[in-house]
């Protein structure tokens, strides 16, 4: 396969699960911002901050919920933005068009420019539709790769992406939240921090699963053994480095060759299985999922190295 | 009162059109009309589009479609058949005679300032044979009809004709919405186009190919015009669409980067101009070659299709001479003739004109897409009188020709089947052997009264269907 298609499948994948997870993120912020007593402008702030652009909005000036959605529904300046997101995985597809389905292609060329008609005003006042057509348009352009793609090192591509963008969300997410799953905070927060964690959850679409897993009651180890440690939620930081490592090693065996990313990938997944989430708390959560962050990171650097990606 | 393709002067309808004719009847002409705009969302969201430059407004536009298919009959296409084979084999031995020896001007028949002076020439092709002397592999020939008998040639296309996606995606935008049109089978399939390319291609691999050749389709890349149409036929064909950027030249191959490292590339199918394939050879400015491309092409270390210097067949002062061609190269009588065309480098027929240019249509030579051309009779005075004075000041740029009186196909109006002027472009395969799939693209002018069916001024296409036995 050419690496510009390898390059853009991946990046396709990525770019859609980009769009979902901002999507979430808006619903997260406006559950926040209703919560009693809750400090409207720091959640708005914390929700840009899991978006990993907060340098975009200068300390000590509120950062509101218009700023907000304009910067991640609608920017085309920012990169992360729904709209810009939408608008490069159609470009990604385009591209690579040769390797995707009649389905795929149709699920991202479907409402590709939609957005262009909304301002800021009407983008708020029709924010759920909007995000429920997002969730939408990804569920659907998955579910089209799903049950159409040839199982071909294509396939592979695009669900190492995908795979790569979700953990990064899930940590980013533990990142702007860690300092509410402190366990000091437990005994402070209260009521707060309750509704603080199932925003988390309710944003990562894990709150039922929670629930099934370890019923009714929220502990900080918990929500942190789930979110990054069960390898059964297709979101958390296990599932998902579980998921590249699988992909990864698909892709050395198509090639017959692997590379600098293959050893990275069994390092971060050896390193995780070894964790539990006292030991987590033991180092530092904020620690630890810096170090999550640092190896995806890395990790995305040498998938493009090794397959040659421009 | 022009042919007119489904109706009898007297209003009955063609044979051909009774099926076409039954099935308006029994929809109407507002159900039509709806089912029109269901056709229109089933491009929008395949994406069939094009790209329109400079124009602002929606960047990827549909290009118009007519419900209504545009028919031939078996004998109508036996004729066509022939002679759009004839000329495709003519203008390739033209091709490989200009880039070898000329006889066809020393037996003066061709001027030679007309080839050796023109800006399609191309003299780093002379001395060279490409594999199986093909130089265009697929010769698009966009003609007219006049009458029930009368079929002339309005241009020859040998470079890269585009539009064959539409041919395609007609057909199966029409079997889609209309299955009950085709259940007699009495329509011949346009569908195994996008094999009868590949074979055509594999049969042109060069001659360090070993194996298997492996094809690609070469894109300048996702924003170019016709950038559809290079996704679909790879996709169809099965092959890799490639952007320069994934070629390299070494050790006299082509190699394309992949995943698994770089892999050697037989067969080109390139839809990027001659001047920005190599920037070694030809434009150094240019930011989308391939350097050294050409030189393995001359070694035999990779086939382009269509060949450098192929615009010199398809050059609209070449034109004028192709039915001599057909007599010089295969000493047979031209089944399609040629527009009578006046050279406007020639004193006498500049002389003409200039008088007549009110009743002619005038074009640059070198133009193309409908654009620079003046259609005397429903231009004003003062536009005559500014062409004229454009003609004089550079009279071997210009050519002219009458204003025929095209034959109309049935259109889908708004409250009625109506007449539109319409061309045709099928297009021709040339590998080891000739290849002609029954069918083309048919564009229509969807303004009554306008002769210019080119899709960035308003024409629109429609299903062309040729009937079997």
């Amino acid at each position: 396969m050419l690496s510009r298609t390898a390059e853009n499948l991946f990046w396709m994948a990525r770019y859609m699960e980009r769009a979902e997870s901002t999507a979430r993120l808006l619903t997260m912020g406006q559950r926040m911002a209703i919560l009693p007593g809750a400090h409207h402008r720091e959640e708005w702030r914390s929700v840009v901050r899991a978006t990993g652009a907060e340098h975009q909005f200068p300390e000590g000036k509120p950062v509101t919920e218009s700023d907000v959605v304009s910067f991640l529904m609608l920017d085309l300046d920012n990169p992360s933005s729904i709209r810009s997101c939408l608008l490069k995985a159609r470009a990604n597809a385009k591209s690579a068009r040769t390797m995707l389905t009649q389905d795929m292609w149709e699920s991202l060329n479907e409402g590709w420019r939609k957005l262009d008609s909304y301002d800021i005003a009407e983008a708020r006042a029709q924010m759920p539709t909007l995000i429920d057509w997002v969730k939408t348009r990804v569920m659907t352009f998955r579910g089209a790769a799903d049950s159409g793609q040839l199982r071909n090192e294509g396939h592979d591509f695009l669900r190492t992406g995908s795979a790569l963008e979700r953990a990064q969300m899930t940590l980013r997410l533990l990142d702007v939240k860690y300092y509410v799953l402190l366990p000091e905070t437990e005994v402070i927060g209260g009521n707060r921090d309750h509704y603080q964690w199932t925003s988390v959850l309710y944003a990562l679409s894990g709150a039922r699963a929670y629930h099934h897993v370890y019923g009714g009651t929220y502990t900080p180890w918990q929500i942190t053994d789930f979110l990054m440690l069960n390898t059964l939620f297709p979101r958390s930081v296990a599932f998902c480095y579980h998921e590249l490592a699988h992909r990864l090693q698909r892709l050395a065996g198509w090639h017959d060759h692997s590379g600098p990313c293959h050893e990275t990938i069994d390092r971060m997944v050896a390193e995780l299985d070894a964790l539990d989430s006292g030991e987590i708390f033991r180092r530092g959560l904020h620690e630890t999922v810096q170090h999550g962050l640092m190896m995806t990171n890395r990790l995305g650097f040498e998938i493009a190295q090794t397959y040659h990606f421009g | 009162m022009p042919f007119h393709e489904m109706f009898e002067p007297d209003g009955s309808v063609r044979p051909c059109y009774d099926e076409v004719q039954q099935w308006v009847e029994r929809t109407g002409i507002a159900g039509l009309n709806r089912r029109l705009d269901e056709a229109e969302a089933i491009f929008r969201r395949i994406g069939i589009t094009f790209a329109v430059y400079g124009e602002g407004g929606d960047p990827e536009r549909l290009i118009p479609f007519d419900l209504l298919p545009r028919i031939f009959t078996a004998q109508e296409w036996r004729l066509l058949d022939k002679g759009i084979r004839q000329r495709a084999r003519a203008l390739n031995a033209f091709l490989h005679d200009v880039y070898h020896r000329g006889e066809i001007v020393k037996a003066g028949i061709m001027p030679a300032d007309i080839i050796y002076n023109n800006s399609a020439y191309l003299a780093e092709m002379a001395d060279f044979t490409p594999p199986g002397k093909v130089y265009s592999h697929i010769v698009g020939i966009d003609i007219v009809r006049t009458g029930p008998e009368g079929f002339e040639v309005l241009e020859d296309n040998c470079r890269t004709p585009s539009g064959v996606s539409y041919m395609l995606e007609n057909r199966e935008i029409m079997t889609r919405m209309f299955p009950e049109l085709f259940s007699q089978g009495l329509v011949a399939p346009v569908d195994d186009y996008p094999a009868e390319l590949l074979k055509s291609l594999k049969e042109v691999a060069p001659p360090a190919c070993k194996g298997d050749p492996v094809v690609v389709v070469l894109t300048p890349g996702s924003l170019n015009s016709a950038y559809y149409e290079h996704s679909f036929l790879a996709d169809l064909m099965g092959v890799e669409l490639v952007e320069p950027a994934d070629l390299f030249v070494d050790e006299d191959r082509v190699w394309m980067k992949t995943t698994l490292g770089p892999k050697a590339v037989d067969v080109i199918y390139r839809r990027i101009d001659d001047e920005y394939l190599d920037p070694l050879v030809f434009r150094p400015d240019s930011l989308l070659g391939v350097p050294g491309i050409f030189s393995v092409y001359r070694n035999g270390g990779v086939t382009l299709a269509s060949a450098p210097g192929s615009g010199i067949a398809d050059d609209k002062a070449v034109y004028i001479y192709v039915p001599e061609m057909i007599r010089f190269y295969l000493g047979e009588k031209p089944i399609l003739d040629n527009i009578r065309t006046w050279q406007c480098g020639k004193p006498d027929e500049l002389a003409y004109v200039l008088e007549h240019l009110h009743e002619l249509v005038a074009k640059e030579v070198h133009g193309s897409g409908g654009y620079g051309m003046l259609i005397g009779p429903k231009a004003s005075k003062a536009e005559v009188e500014a062409y004229a004075e454009r003609i004089r000041a550079n009279p071997a740029e210009f050519i002219a020709q009458p204003t025929l009186d095209l034959s109309t196909v049935p259109t889908l109006g708004p409250a009625s089947v109506v007449g539109r002027h319409a061309d045709f472009r099928p297009y021709c395969l040339v590998g080891k052997q000739i290849r002609l799939v029954p069918g083309g693209l048919t564009r229509v002018a969807l303004t009554e009264g306008s002769l210019v069916v080119n899709s960035s001024q308003g024409g629109g296409v429609k299903d062309t269907w040729v009937m079997q036995e």
